[in-house]
């Protein structure tokens, strides 16, 4: 539905963004993650109209969109701290596309309600944006996008500047919404928390280039690169005649008494970390300058002492080789 | 409450000692008599304001308001853009832009006035200009015109237009530009629906500012309006100097200080939209 083709950008020289490649699907859910800086807010600014691609096309269903502007795009944007209109009401704001393009009144009135009622902002339409709270705030945005029915809603980090609890909720509410409207979703973040929780797939970004394209499950079980085995979820990187792999924590098993000396790797508890439902083990190996955390199961009875001897263990199937 | 109250006593101690016991002198000697030697005399009469009462202070009363009232439109049209222009350049030009709109400071008021006289006289450089080409073949009668006077106050007061209008353009949030467009607004219609609602208060610092300093100027008249364009505020000169008749010339001052306060209002009125008034009340 959306392709990139080889695009690029360039700022003064700098390389922002190195030659990418890149289909998204009719309603899918698409996440760009990576930290600060790496790229991800230029591509969807680029898809937006408000960058232009130093190299390459942008086709939305084969049309090439590269050189037109932003208002003549049939896609909406949710900016990172909302940019709604101070001077309008959440309706004024809601109706702005739509009065943008010329729609009927008796049309607008029909679509900016039913904007707010699937963003639950129904009692709220004569307030302005000041007299909102953050989160209230950001489903104006959403609902302001929504309103225009988009073939493709993008969203640049819309719940940074949130506070976790309500961020968790709008989580949830934004994937139904999604699901409900079947409108793609081009998602920026920087949280992969949130992004292996809401996205059918996965951009792991960094520094310009696409470490890895999958799903979640694919992004977490197998990663590509040493970036993105350690940027998505805890991971434990070895080394072995030169090649690196990956364990995850829960597949590493802790081992106390004789048995250390046939484990894969021994060293000493640093830390015990109980979170609940299961507990952490940190260890620091013997012969590596190097930490590793072991998560034990909550019906693990064994209590760890700082300063014990540990072993480390793993099955070879558990490893995922990233590189060497 | 207290606390706010405390800590702006000394502003109000200085607006009571350095405008209201001063407006309140003037509010009381307008209601006083004179004697022949043009020494106020107390009591209690309303001579003075019967006084006003007359075609030719009326007329004159007039035409200040007309004037004032042109020189803030044609201020706020020819700012506007040029404000709009400075805001969104470069940095360089930016602070260059600003530099230029402040450079006639430096030279003293009455010096940059005269320049005028010279450019517009008979025999003035603009004059000999249209001669020489032979666009015109009488020199134009520009000087001591209303026309004089109305350039001489837009040429004075534009700066106070435009510095708040940049300031106001300068901290607009540019991504409010962003969203409209992408809301599918030309840049006509952002301009339309955002950037100008976002500015008014710029435009209604300038305009205020612009209007009442037009009221009070009496220089401009005086050196480009000639006898025939005289202005209230140039009477009101006259009657404390001149005349030696401050009563009358009190009186006047009130009258129009009393004007200038109620087309404020008026336009605060206008200008102010449901939005303003709900931050006020949150605030």
């Amino acid at each position: 539905m959306i392709e990139l083709a080889a695009v690029e950008k360039r700022f003064a020289g700098q390389v922002a963004l190195h030659p990418l490649s890149l289909t998204i699907k009719e309603g899918e859910f698409l996440t760009l993650l990576g930290p600060s800086g790496c790229g991800k807010t230029t591509i969807l600014r680029m898809i937006a109209g408000f960058e232009q691609p130093t190299g390459g096309k942008i086709l939305l269903d084969g049309q090439d969109l590269t050189n037109l502007p932003p208002n003549r795009r049939d896609l909406n944007l949710v900016f990172q701290h909302y940019a709604l209109f101070p001077h309008m009401t959440v309706e004024e704001n809601v109706a702005f596309g739509l009065k943008m393009k010329k729609m009927p009144a008796q049309q607008q009135r029909e679509r900016v309600q039913e904007a707010v009622e699937m963003t639950q902002l129904t009692a709220l339409t004569k307030r302005y944006p000041h007299q909102l709270s953050g989160g209230q705030q950001q489903r104006v945005a959403i609902a302001r996008a929504i309103a225009n029915k988009p073939r493709v809603l993008l969203l640049d980090e819309p719940l940074g500047a949130l506070d976790l609890q309500l961020r968790k909720s709008l989580q949830a509410e934004l994937k139904q919404l999604q699901r409900s409207l079947g409108i793609t979703f081009v998602y920026v973040t920087h949280d992969q928390e949130e992004a292996m929780m809401m996205s059918d797939r996965i951009v792991v970004m960094n520094s310009g280039r696409v470490e890895q394209i999958g799903t979640p499950k694919e992004i977490y079980a197998q990663p590509a690169t040493l970036f993105s085995a350690t940027f998505v979820g805890e991971n434990n990187v070895f080394s072995r005649d030169g090649e690196l792999f990956a364990v995850r924590p829960e597949k590493l098993q802790a081992i106390s008494g004789e048995a250390i000396s046939g484990a894969k790797r021994s060293g000493e508890v640093l830390d015990v970390l109980y979170l609940g439902g299961v507990h952490k083990l940190v260890v620091q190996l013997d012969n590596e300058p190097m930490r590793v955390s072991v998560v034990l199961g909550g019906e693990d009875e064994r209590s760890w002492q700082v300063g014990e001897a540990v072993g480390v263990n793993w099955k070879s199937e558990d490893e995922v080789v990233i590189g060497s | 409450m207290r606390r706010s109250s405390l800590s702006t006593l000394p502003v109000l101690l200085w607006l009571c000692l350095f405008l209201v016991v001063p407006m309140l002198i003037v509010v009381g000697i307008s209601f006083m008599g004179r004697d022949e030697l043009g020494n106020v005399v107390p009591g209690f009469n309303l001579e003075s304001y019967k006084l006003f009462v007359d075609p030719l202070y009326l007329g004159i009363y007039w035409d200040t308001i007309v004037l004032s009232v042109l020189t803030t439109a044609l201020c706020l049209l020819l700012s506007y853009p040029l404000a709009y222009y400075i805001a969104n350049a470069g940095p360089r030009m930016q602070t260059w832009g600003l530099v230029l709109i402040t450079v006639p400071f430096w030279i003293n008021f009455l010096i940059r006035t005269y320049a005028w006289v010279l450019l517009l006289r008979t025999q003035g450089v603009v004059n000999e200009l249209l001669l020489g080409t032979g666009l015109i073949h009488e020199p134009l009668q520009m000087l001591y015109t209303k026309g004089a006077v109305l350039l001489g106050m837009v040429y004075t007061f534009i700066p106070f237009m435009v510095l708040p209008i940049y300031v106001a353009l300068e901290q607009m949030d540019k991504k409010l530009l962003e969203a409209a467009s992408d809301l599918g607004a030309t840049r006509w219609r952002s301009f339309w629906y955002i950037t100008l609602p976002q500015t008014k208060s710029g435009i209604m610092t300038g305009s205020v500012l612009v209007y009442v300093s037009t009221t009070g100027m009496f220089v401009v008249t005086d050196i480009l309006g000639g006898a025939k364009s005289a202005m209230i505020s140039n009477i009101i000169q006259s009657q404390f100097l001149g005349a030696r008749n401050w009563p009358f010339g009190s009186a006047l001052s009130v009258i129009f200080v009393i004007t200038s306060l109620i087309m404020i209002l008026l336009f605060n009125r206008a200008m102010t939209s449901r939005y303003q008034s709900s931050r006020e009340v949150r605030s």
